[in-house]
């Protein structure tokens, strides 16, 4: 983490759907910026924006998608300027991503030697023979047993975690700078989501990525990231370093995320959910959109929109509670 | 409190077939083999495991939608294990079950009202009563009456696991096996389910059968809980002693994996190697020798009984801990 400058930087990113009833705004002003070696945690439930913000840093967001706002800096250069033909050669070589559900994001009638050499030769100028002798060393890497005699396999021969790893090993084909991982683990059982991730941990240490880890789960969260950012119906509600987020999370959301786990402790006491459903993207109330699921809400969270605003160094939070420090008193500590 | 439901040495093996003209069968995937456990009236039984350990299988073979293949199901003190046609009709009345995709699981053609009153018109209950029962039913489980019209696509998913609910309990069950009833939902949405079932089982003295693979959630609903490994219980106690103090290896690095909402504790962890073995095709001895970290020579070879391990009878199927007699 010595190297400061940021690797990945997204500043103010829109990417609305425009449907026939409505733009549904699932990202509406994301920024962040990531370094090398650095992992960042996106959290958030489902239809929070993070898969589509992943989905807008890789440009593979298609009609009636679009990125109306906003710019993506991959080392200085505007991602959405690009054309189709330059992004090819950044994504997988670049940028990298392992999706959730590794059964539908390998090709299941090739094998994966094929899959795997075909990705290395899209970027690297290999020959077939060099090309698998780098497939055999990458399955290695992942810790996938015997691996010149599984490339011969097909995907539906590996089990789930396996298959994982051969995503994994397809990722860092090319060593990226930036790998996206979208919930790589929500599909895994508990004991290999632990080899996953200590897995995903050493080769960050041994090649120097930068990591966008996005995921609902808050021990991953806690395991894995540096800093976090929380987002709630398309905007972000709470980004700081892990530390601050676990120990002085600012938001209602947060706190009510926090709550809602049950955690593995002798006193049982009734889980506090978070009542209520997130808001229609198509339709967001006006003010904040999570007051009407907050304890905390005002009246004025009803009518104003709260701007996201840096509370202390490294941790901004988007909640009109901080807006003055009258409000502030109902804090609980 | 005596026990609503004994199952003995229960087994469910799968048959598999050769090919060809005449297919003869060649093996048999062992989902269930010879699980034994009893659950007491009023109580939470955790099952749990990773995908392919059989709880599933073991719930479904319960209500019998699989046939067992071997082992009794005692029920209410009645043997069920060979009930047929009429006769197991009635009896599952008295025992539901909740799945864990609550969009595959109501039919999309038919309203709440429709999906919900569909058990009590199975079992001829007068239109009345059906109507009298919908409308608290909808209101226990947290939806509001005007919306007994509406279809399951315009519900989200953690209001459409509510209506799965309302219809389990729509016949007055005394067993209810939850077969991941929350593993589709978001967190939030999740508390508010967990929280909801166990406000029913307060209101309606209603068993459950908790299936999941979130340890943590299981924890939290559950009185006893059996830890499942390639179709056997390896570990069953009671719930606060089983996560303290966990005597089998693999329920030991089944806890250790849980990763913790706390970025301040580094956890020790017991990291086991490889994937499950195939069910079809399960290693001698002890099933789970082939990625134990502490297995010896006897493990190879023998498969351990569950034995008392603790004084609170908590019990554990190795041969590395040592047997704790009752009393001493």
């Amino acid at each position: 983490m010595e190297n400061n400058t940021p690797i990945l930087e997204v500043k103010d990113l829109h990417t609305h759907f425009l449907t026939k009833t409505g733009a549904v705004k699932a990202v509406d002003g994301v920024s962040f910026d990531i370094k090398p070696g650095e992992t960042l945690g996106i959290v958030g439930e489902s239809g929070s924006g993070k898969s589509i913000t992943a989905m807008s840093i890789m440009q593979l967001i298609s009609p009636p998608g679009k990125i109306v706002q906003g710019e993506i800096l991959f080392e200085g250069e505007n991602l959405n300027n690009k054309t189709e033909k330059e992004m090819r050669k950044i994504r997988g070589k670049e940028i990298s991503m392992i999706f959730q559900d590794p059964m539908t994001s390998l090709n299941p009638v090739f094998t994966i030697e094929k899959q795997m050499v075909e990705t290395i030769r899209t970027h690297e100028a290999m020959n077939k023979k060099q090309a698998k002798q780098r497939a055999v060393e990458l399955l290695d890497l992942v810790g996938i047993p015997d691996p010149e005699a599984r490339l011969k396999n097909y995907p539906h021969e590996f089990s789930g975690g396996m298959r994982q790893r051969a995503m994994i090993a397809m990722a860092l084909a090319c060593n990226p700078k930036v790998l996206i991982a979208d919930e790589p683990t929500t599909a895994l059982d508990v004991t290999i989501q632990a080899q996953i991730l200590e897995l995903l941990a050493k080769l960050q240490k041994e090649l120097g990525m930068a990591i966008i880890m996005i995921t609902h789960d808050l021990g991953v969260v806690a395991e894995v990231c540096d800093r976090v950012m929380v987002m709630y119906a398309g905007k972000p509600v709470e980004f700081t370093d892990v530390l601050s987020l676990f120990d002085h999370a600012k938001h209602p959301y947060t706190w009510g995320l926090m709550h809602s786990i049950p955690k593995i402790t002798d006193q049982k006491q009734k889980l506090e959910a978070i009542e209520g459903l997130p808001p229609d993207l198509r339709a967001l109330p006006k003010g904040c959109s999570f007051a009407a699921r907050c304890k905390h809400a005002m009246d004025s969270c009803f009518e104003v929109d709260p701007s996201f605003k840096q509370y202390q160094a490294n941790h901004h939070v988007r909640c009109l509670l901080y807006e003055n420090e009258e409000n502030e008193k109902v804090v609980p500590s | 409190m005596s026990s609503l439901l004994e199952v003995k040495k229960l087994k469910k093996h799968f048959p598999v077939k050769s090919g060809g003209i005449i297919p003869r069968q060649t093996g048999a995937v062992k989902a269930v083999d010879g699980v034994s456990f009893d659950v007491k009236k009023g109580e939470t039984l955790g099952l749990v495991g990773e995908s392919g350990c059989g709880k599933s299988t073991a719930g479904r073979a319960i209500l019998k939608l699989h046939e067992p293949t071997d082992g009794e199901i005692i029920f209410k003190g009645k043997d069920i294990t060979n009930v047929q046609g009429e006769q197991l009709r009635k009896l599952r009345q008295e025992m539901q079950l909740i799945f864990q995709d609550p969009y595959a699981s109501l039919n999309p053609r038919k309203t709440v009202e429709q999906i919900i009153t569909e058990p009590m018109k199975i079992f001829n209950v007068p239109k009345r009563e059906r109507q009298k029962k919908l409308s608290r039913l909808m209101d226990v489980v947290g939806l509001s009456s005007y919306q007994k019209d509406r279809y399951p696509h315009q519900f989200s998913g953690g209001q459409r696991q509510r209506i799965g609910i309302a219809r389990s309990l729509a016949l007055d069950p005394d067993l209810v096996i939850c077969d991941e009833p929350v593993s589709a939902l978001d967190v939030s949405i999740q508390a508010q389910v967990v929280n909801l079932m166990e406000d029913l089982q307060q209101e309606f003295d209603l068993t459950y059968i908790f299936i999941a693979h979130d340890l943590s959630v299981v924890h939290h609903i559950s009185d006893r809980v059996a830890v499942m490994y390639l179709g056997q219980i390896v570990e069953i106690g009671e719930v606060g002693e089983l996560y303290r103090n966990p005597k089998h290896p693999y329920t030991q690095a089944l806890l250790s994996a849980i990763p913790e909402a706390n970025p301040h504790k580094q956890k020790e962890r017991i990291l086991i190697k490889g994937d499950l073995p195939s069910p079809s095709n399960p290693p001698q001895g002890c099933k789970f020798h082939t990625r134990c970290p502490l297995a010896e020579d006897i493990c190879k070879q023998v498969n351990p009984e569950l034995k008392q391990v603790s004084e609170h009878g908590q019990q554990a199927a190795c041969h590395l801990v040592k047997e704790v007699v009752a009393g001493h």
